[in-house]
């Protein structure tokens, strides 16, 4: 018999043995890898993260279905592991979720309380190794090389360490995904949820990947998807066999990179300071909305909030996208670029006011969301300019609102747009 | 209709008529170049619908008539056409094709009615008043430049002709002005006869580009009609009618500085050089060049964390007290091209606010320009 592959136990990180349980304590939750010891590179992934701390909070939901998602029209945010077994799904309509789970209970976010806990999954992330690349309040990238000595542990240990410090001092669980490279590491995270760690190593990786779909290469949509489809590319192993040139060749350095990556091979760092390419909110309305004056005063709310954000952030944004959804779901994005990087909430929203107007044709919309890319420094914001006197003013007018709001709360001023705007039409302020 | 028509004359007007015609038209007859037997021989005309160029070249009529004939096409073909060649143009009004002939290369070109060719139907001029080729070119040249292309600022695409008080001299001039917001550019002659009382009028930037074009020859005089919506231009045998952009130009008075007390003197060309030779290190998108003045010193400086730095000295007229500014350098380079005389004379005020250019001899154009945070 071969010697069996080395490995730890996750919950007292002794060596496996080669039975199904740790000879230490007796668990069974043991891991092994022909590489476990020397792979750095992983992805955390949060389970069922908002169902997961209302679950922490309350011990009666600790076993109903829970879903965590916006009034009746909204979408699910989040649905906890019990809600999955019925098929809701995180993005699902409201309405749906309910008619696949009708017992499941039904709590708005507080995104407040999953900051806080975000925070601290965050925070104990940080200490494993300074190279943290957060994707989103519950989810990151680490790299973990060159922490051994100081953790005195491999990395696959500390990760270990670190799954039951976040169960023991946070109160949820984390899925871990160990590997050689960002791709590899998320597609591991996937494989064991809830509370998982999985090994993906580079040389099992062709094999691994291969019987899948090509959609399940991170930046292959619907569409690139249905393209690659009609040209016989089903699996990723369509790709392996294609080879490198011919996909270089069909699909340009967009093929080079679906070719490498089909064979699970990412030169992408995890960078720990990567900055935002787009700032963007959009928000779901509890009924269709198909006027303009409604959708131009949640428009202005959200360009706001946007602005603000930027404002905090201390950067500007210049091209400009309105994202509308149809009744029928179907998104439109619409785009502009300004002359001049903005970080004020008039010019953003005159720029997507004009891209609105063009769009409602009495159609029934269910959500509008309004971004800022193409980001530059704070400082290249809305420069002067020698015949705009419009500008200076509205600057120095949007200056004026965020003070008096930071002085008497964010009710104290608001623009005449909003005005006769019932409360469902204005966006509750952001916390700071 | 059939005329004979010299092929060199042909040539020329055909070349200055076709740069009207857009390279892809969704309406086909704006394709076209309308050709048409008159009293002082051929006419041709072609338009874009905001723009139209109508030129006469002596023909000898064999037959009366119109029509119209792919205007790029034609031109292509009389291009080629040897030196010297009598051209023979030949309507056949039942087949609706153009023959053309030189020599023995004959040509049939399909052909849209008359009748169809858009007319830019240009109403009563108020105001006009002649100049010469040189002198209106002249305002063109020196402002051309600054007129913006930004589209929803529609108003600075073209260049603002108005009649002015010239400072203190109170004598009324003929003045041109242009800007994108980060520069502005102004020039202005005296007034000529009939110009006064006239409406302040903006040419589009098409307009004035084909202006410029028609007035290669600088002694010849020009008769520039206009009214609140159109403008006419007539230099010799060609006639331009334009559209004018229906829009109010800022004031742009306001943002001319009167009180920047800090002057640099400095030479035109050395100057151009260096900024030229430091700003080989900035980005594309930051093309800011930073001026730093103390004291008869002018450092140039460009920093571009991605590629480098650079630094140059000048020695330069300028006692004021020490100061920082940043400039985006080809617009620098824009304006010290249009200078004329040896020396640039540049009066600041600070480092966020504009600063005045001009050259120090005339005094009949004058630039400003928005400084960049360096």
């Amino acid at each position: 018999m071969a010697a069996p592959l080395p490995g730890f136990c996750r919950d007292c990180r002794a060596d496996a043995g080669s039975g199904p349980r740790c000879v230490v304590c007796g668990s069974p939750r043991l891991v092994r890898h022909g590489q476990i010891d020397s792979l750095t590179v992983a992805h955390v992934d949060c389970d069922a993260f908002f169902a997961a701390v209302e679950k922490r909070d309350d011990p009666s939901l600790a076993d109903v279905p829970l879903i965590i998602g916006g009034g009746t029209r909204g979408v699910v945010s989040t649905a906890c592991y019990i809600a999955r077994i019925h098929g809701v799904r995180s993005a699902m309509p409201m309405f749906k979720a309910k008619a696949l789970c009708p017992q499941a209970v039904v709590l708005k976010p507080n995104m407040e309380k999953y900051r806080i806990a975000g925070r601290q999954v965050r925070a104990l992330m940080q200490a494993l190794t300074p190279l943290v690349e957060p994707l989103s309040i519950d989810e990151a990238f680490l790299d973990l090389a060159g922490t051994e000595r100081l953790h005195r542990l491999s990395p696959g240990r500390a990760l270990a360490r670190f799954a039951q410090q976040v169960e023991t001092e946070v109160g949820i669980t984390v899925s871990i995904g160990l590997a050689s490279n960002k791709f590899l590491a998320k597609t591991a995270s996937e494989l064991d949820k809830p509370r998982g760690y999985s090994v993906l190593g580079q040389e099992e990786a062709p094999e691994f990947l291969a019987p899948r779909p090509i959609t399940f290469i991170w930046g292959v949509g619907p569409a690139f998807g249905a393209k690659l489809a009609r040209d016989g590319l089903n699996r990723i192993g369509d790709i392996q066999r294609l080879g490198e040139i011919d996909m270089l060749r069909r699909y340009g350095a967009e093929g080079q990179r679906l070719w490498r990556l089909s064979l699970g091979i990412d030169t992408r760092k995890v960078e720990p300071h990567r900055a935002a390419k787009s700032v963007s909110a959009e928000t779901t309305f509890d009924t269709d909305i198909r006027e303009l004056r409604p959708l131009e005063q949640i428009l202005y709310g959200l360009c706001e909030e946007v602005c603000g954000r930027l404002r905090r952030g201390e950067i500007a944004g210049r091209t400009v996208t309105l994202k509308l959804k149809g009744a029928d779901f179907r998104a439109r994005t619409r785009s502009r670029a300004l002359e001049t990087p903005t970080q004020l909430a008039a010019r953003l929203y005159e720029a997507a006011h004009d891209l609105l107007v063009k769009e409602v044709d009495g159609t029934p919309f269910r959500l509008v969301g309004v971004g800022l890319s193409e980001l530059v420094p704070g400082a290249e914001a809305d420069p002067a300019d020698l015949v705009d006197t419009k500008t200076p003013r509205l600057k120095a007018a949007e200056d004026a609102m965020e003070q008096l709001r930071a002085r008497f709360g964010a009710g104290a001023v608001d623009r005449g747009i909003l005005l006769g705007a019932t409360p469902r039409h204005r966006r509750p302020p952001r916390p700071r | 209709m059939k005329v004979t028509v010299e092929r060199a004359e042909l040539l020329k007007s055909l070349s200055h008529v076709h740069r009207v015609v857009e390279r892809r038209n969704t309406i086909p007859i704006l394709a076209n170049v309308l050709i048409r037997t008159g009293a002082s021989g051929l006419e041709l005309k072609a338009t874009d619908l905001d723009l139209e160029v109508v030129e006469t070249v002596p023909a000898q009529v064999d037959r009366e008539g119109a029509t119209t004939v792919p205007a790029h096409v034609v031109y292509d073909i009389v291009r080629k056409l040897p030196e010297g060649a009598q051209v023979l143009l030949e309507s056949s009004g039942d087949r609706g094709t153009l023959a053309v002939r030189a020599g023995r290369a004959r040509f049939t070109l399909q052909t849209l009615p008359q009748e169809d060719f858009p007319d830019l139907a240009a109403g009563e001029f108020t105001h006009a008043f002649k100049l010469k080729g040189a002198e209106f070119r002249r305002l063109v040249d020196k402002t051309q430049f600054a007129i913006s292309t930004e589209e929803t600022r529609y108003y600075l695409n073209g260049i603002f002709l108005h009649v002015a008080e010239a400072k203190g001299a109170g004598k009324a001039t003929l003045r041109a002005v242009a800007t994108d917001g980060h520069r502005l550019a102004q020039a202005e002659l005296e007034a000529p006869e009939g110009a006064a009382g006239m409406p302040g009028i903006i040419v589009p930037r098409k307009t004035v580009a084909e202006v410029q074009k028609l007035l290669e020859d600088k002694d010849a005089e020009v008769t520039v009609s206009l009214s609140t919506t159109k403008i006419r231009v007539a230099v010799g045998a060609i006639v331009l009618t334009s559209k004018l952009i229906d829009g109010t130009f800022p004031d742009y008075n306001r943002v001319i500085p009167a009180g920047n007390d800090k002057v640099l003197l400095v030479d035109k060309a050395d100057f151009a050089a260096a900024v030229d030779r430091v700003s080989t290190v900035s980005s594309e998108r930051g093309r800011a060049v930073k001026l730093s003045l103390n004291d008869g010193k002018l450092v140039l400086s460009v920093t571009n964390p991605d590629s480098g730095s650079a630094t140059e000295e000048l020695e330069v007229d300028y006692a004021a007290e020490p100061l920082d500014i940043g400039f985006n350098s080809r617009y620098l380079l824009d304006i010290t091209a249009q200078l004329e005389g040896d020396t640039a004379e540049l009066k600041l005020a600070d480092s966020g606010s504009p600063t005045l250019v001009r050259d120090s001899t005339k005094s009949d154009a004058l630039y400003v320009l928005m400084p960049m945070r360096v």
